[in-house]
């Protein structure tokens, strides 16, 4: 069952008209055990040009808002609220066709693995090429130009013979290209990229990080970014968008989350890395707990089983009333801390590590 | 390519070998005597030498094997019937037919029941499961799937005589099950063999149905085929383009271990539907003590049913680039 909602403006008050822009999403999947809350009222925004990193741990619901943007989700064990706006487009509930004609074309999207993520039956030009001839109407001939062109683009050594290979002829790094070669042929608007460097040894990250940089400078691509790894992030994205247990935990630039974390998950996170101008012998504090279950979420914050402070907000309120985040706009955070006792807080744990 | 044919080819001559030799070395195993069985109920003991030293019988083991293997290719002598030109399999005990020759006659019958089968079963189980996994949980999946079960659990000496006596008998609708060459009649021969097609596939078809509804399910769940929607390509196509490949690549290999199946069932089929094949044959010479028979018997059956696992390998390289032949 998908949920046609009708808004008549979009992102009302909101200066620019951003590119993307979701707003309360939320997505429940039926399975045997009972319903999945995967993502649940979730707003975000991404502007024409810019880098949205999306982090969060697995199964904070970053991979499904996604792919419900390009309507991939089972639609018959699926529910989707709410509303995303690709310019003037509403593609909640927008019909199969319409969709189809999205996908590669306006938004494209490159996946985790990129071995498992490319048909092994075929070869490379040829499923690069199908893109291009499904979207544009071209011949073969000019399909395997295009993705002779697109090869070259993406950094693949002697394109015009690697568009005749497979996929398993390729390394690792290589596939990952094609990938991307693949998702921008019909130079979309939108590129959203599900974990794409998980897959890869450091090295080819950077590479490919670097690549996405690029084309991104070149044809000025807004980019999703989906990852768990805020180096990549702090590297890549221009803004951040914190995921946690199908909600957002903390929103702003790259700047302010990840120098002023305002959400004790994003804490977490942030002590759970290793940095390089910290001493080698202080101990990394994982999140403790786990990622609470999307069957039975906790009442109140979703992050009050593993959070330190609830007892700072005083009265029950993070066990039984759930956070939204705020400010509406800008840096925000979805927790009951106020500002003082944040600060409080983060330069206690400062001098702590000091 | 060729070298990987070479080395099947090779592979299979060795196992065509092991074969004989251990059919060779049973039938001495066995309590029976053929030569005892020539002689008759008064028997003689110089008959009795007589005859064995006929048959060959009087040589050690790995003499008459030699003489049987080589006569394959060089042709042999015989006292009692003179000059056997190769391919020679020699000469029946019991009917003093030349084994080859008695092979070449029915080897089309079993062989045109076994392939044409094997098409109505490929083509009617894959048809039916692709419709299963394209309309999953709908009553039409629904209804094949729970169809194919009650095939899979019926007998063909149960199903065969059934359909003969309501088509044949009852309605008049097909002539009685025979075999008529391809090389005279095409139709004729497809009318008298079509029942024993169909019967065999109404018990083979279901494991395909199954299987190819269970492999499209998990192709389509495959991150490729996510892809393949990601980029925008429709859902008919993903379902026909991309998961398709991949679904038939255990389809096939569970295909090469039915076609033994098939063969090695001749022997009940073409005695349900009174076919003159080479099941027939197996049974008779095994009843007989007829080694030269039972030999060229178990021997081309299994060249046939290695010759045609040499072309399902062939077929996988064809579907799949990831499987190298080199």
């Amino acid at each position: 069952m998908t949920t046609v909602s009708w808004s008549s403006e979009p992102g009302t008050s909101r200066g620019p008209e951003p590119f993307l822009s979701v707003r309360d999403l939320s997505v429940r999947f039926s399975t045997e055990d009972g319903v999945v809350h995967a993502v649940d009222g979730l707003s975000f925004d991404v502007e024409k040009g810019t880098t949205l990193g999306i982090v969060g741990e697995s199964g904070s619901g970053k991979s499904v808002t996604n792919l419900t943007i390009l309507g991939l989700h089972d639609p018959a064990h699926t529910e989707v609220d709410g509303e995303i706006w690709l310019e003037d487009q509403e593609l909640v509930g927008a019909g199969a066709s319409t969709l189809e004609k999205l996908r590669g074309n306006r938004v494209a999207m490159i996946f985790q693995d990129p071995l498992t993520s490319l048909s092994p039956f075929h070869t490379i030009g040829r499923q690069i090429g199908e893109v291009y001839r499904k979207h544009k109407g071209a011949s073969k001939k000019e399909a395997r130009d295009r993705a002779i062109e697109m090869l070259e683009r993406v950094g693949i050594p002697q394109p015009a013979t690697r568009v005749d290979h497979y996929p398993h002829e390729f390394s690792g790094g290589m596939r990952q290209r094609a990938m991307i070669a693949m998702a921008l042929v019909c130079d979309p608007d939108l590129l959203i990229a599900d974990e794409p460097t998980t897959a890869l040894d450091v090295t080819v990250q950077a590479q490919i990080l670097d690549l996405l940089k690029d084309l991104q400078q070149q044809f000025g691509t807004t980019i999703i970014l989906i990852t768990h790894d805020l180096g990549v992030v702090a590297n890549t994205a221009d803004n951040v968008l914190v995921m946690y247990a199908g909600r957002a935990a903390e929103r702003g630039t790259v700047r302010e989350v990840l120098s002023k974390p305002s959400h004790p998950y994003t804490w977490g996170l942030l002590s759970s890395m290793p940095r390089l101008t910290s001493s080698v012998d202080m101990p990394l504090v994982p999140v403790r707990g786990t990622p609470p279950s999307l069957l039975n979420r906790p009442a109140g914050c979703a992050f009050h089983p593993r959070c330190d402070f609830p007892q700072l907000v005083g009265s029950d309120l993070c066990f039984t009333q759930r956070p939204d985040i705020s400010p509406e706009n800008g840096h925000g955070d979805a927790c009951y801390l106020t500002l003082q006792q944040k600060r409080d807080i983060r330069t206690g744990d400062t001098k702590e590590q000091a | 390519m060729t070298s990987f044919l070479v080395r099947r080819i090779l592979g299979a001559i060795v196992i065509l070998i092991l074969i004989s030799l251990i059919t060779f070395y049973l039938f001495y195993a066995l309590p029976r005597d053929p030569a005892r069985a020539f002689c008759g109920k008064i028997c003689r003991p110089e008959t009795l030498t007589l005859i064995r030293h006929n048959l060959g019988m009087d040589e050690p083991l790995f003499v008459q094997y030699w003489h049987w293997l080589s006569g394959i290719f060089m042709g042999r002598e015989f006292t009692q019937f003179g000059a056997c030109p190769a391919p020679c399999l020699g000469y029946s005990f019991a009917t003093q037919e030349p084994v080859f020759s008695a092979i070449v006659d029915r080897f089309p019958v079993t062989l045109s029941l076994t392939l044409g089968a094997s098409v109505v079963i490929l083509s009617f189980g894959i048809l039916t499961g692709m419709l299963a996994a394209w309309k999953v949980g709908q009553p039409l999946d629904k209804i094949a799937s729970s169809t194919s079960v009650i095939g899979a659990s019926l007998q063909i000496y149960f199903v065969g005589p059934l359909v003969v006596f309501a088509v044949v008998d009852t309605l008049g609708l097909l002539p009685r099950p025979s075999y008529v060459p391809f090389t005279e009649d095409p139709l004729t021969w497809f009318v008298h063999l079509l029942i024993p097609w169909v019967v065999l596939s109404i018990i083979f078809t279901a494991n395909y149905t199954r299987m190819t509804r269970s492999q499209m399910l998990e192709q389509l769940a495959e991150d490729y085929v996510r892809t393949a929607r990601a980029k925008g390509m429709s859902g008919r196509s993903v379902f026909f383009r991309f998961a398709w490949r991949g679904a038939m690549i255990p389809i096939i290999t569970i295909f090469g271990v039915d076609l033994a199946t098939l063969l090695g069932g001749a022997i009940i089929t073409e005695q349900t539907f009174t076919l003159h094949g080479i099941g027939e044959l197996a049974v008779r010479a095994v009843q007989n003590t007829d080694l030269p028979m039972l030999l060229g018997v178990t021997v081309v059956g299994a060249a046939a049913i290695v010759f045609l696992n040499i072309v399902v390998d062939v077929l996988y390289a064809f579907i799949d680039p990831r499987v190298r032949l080199s």
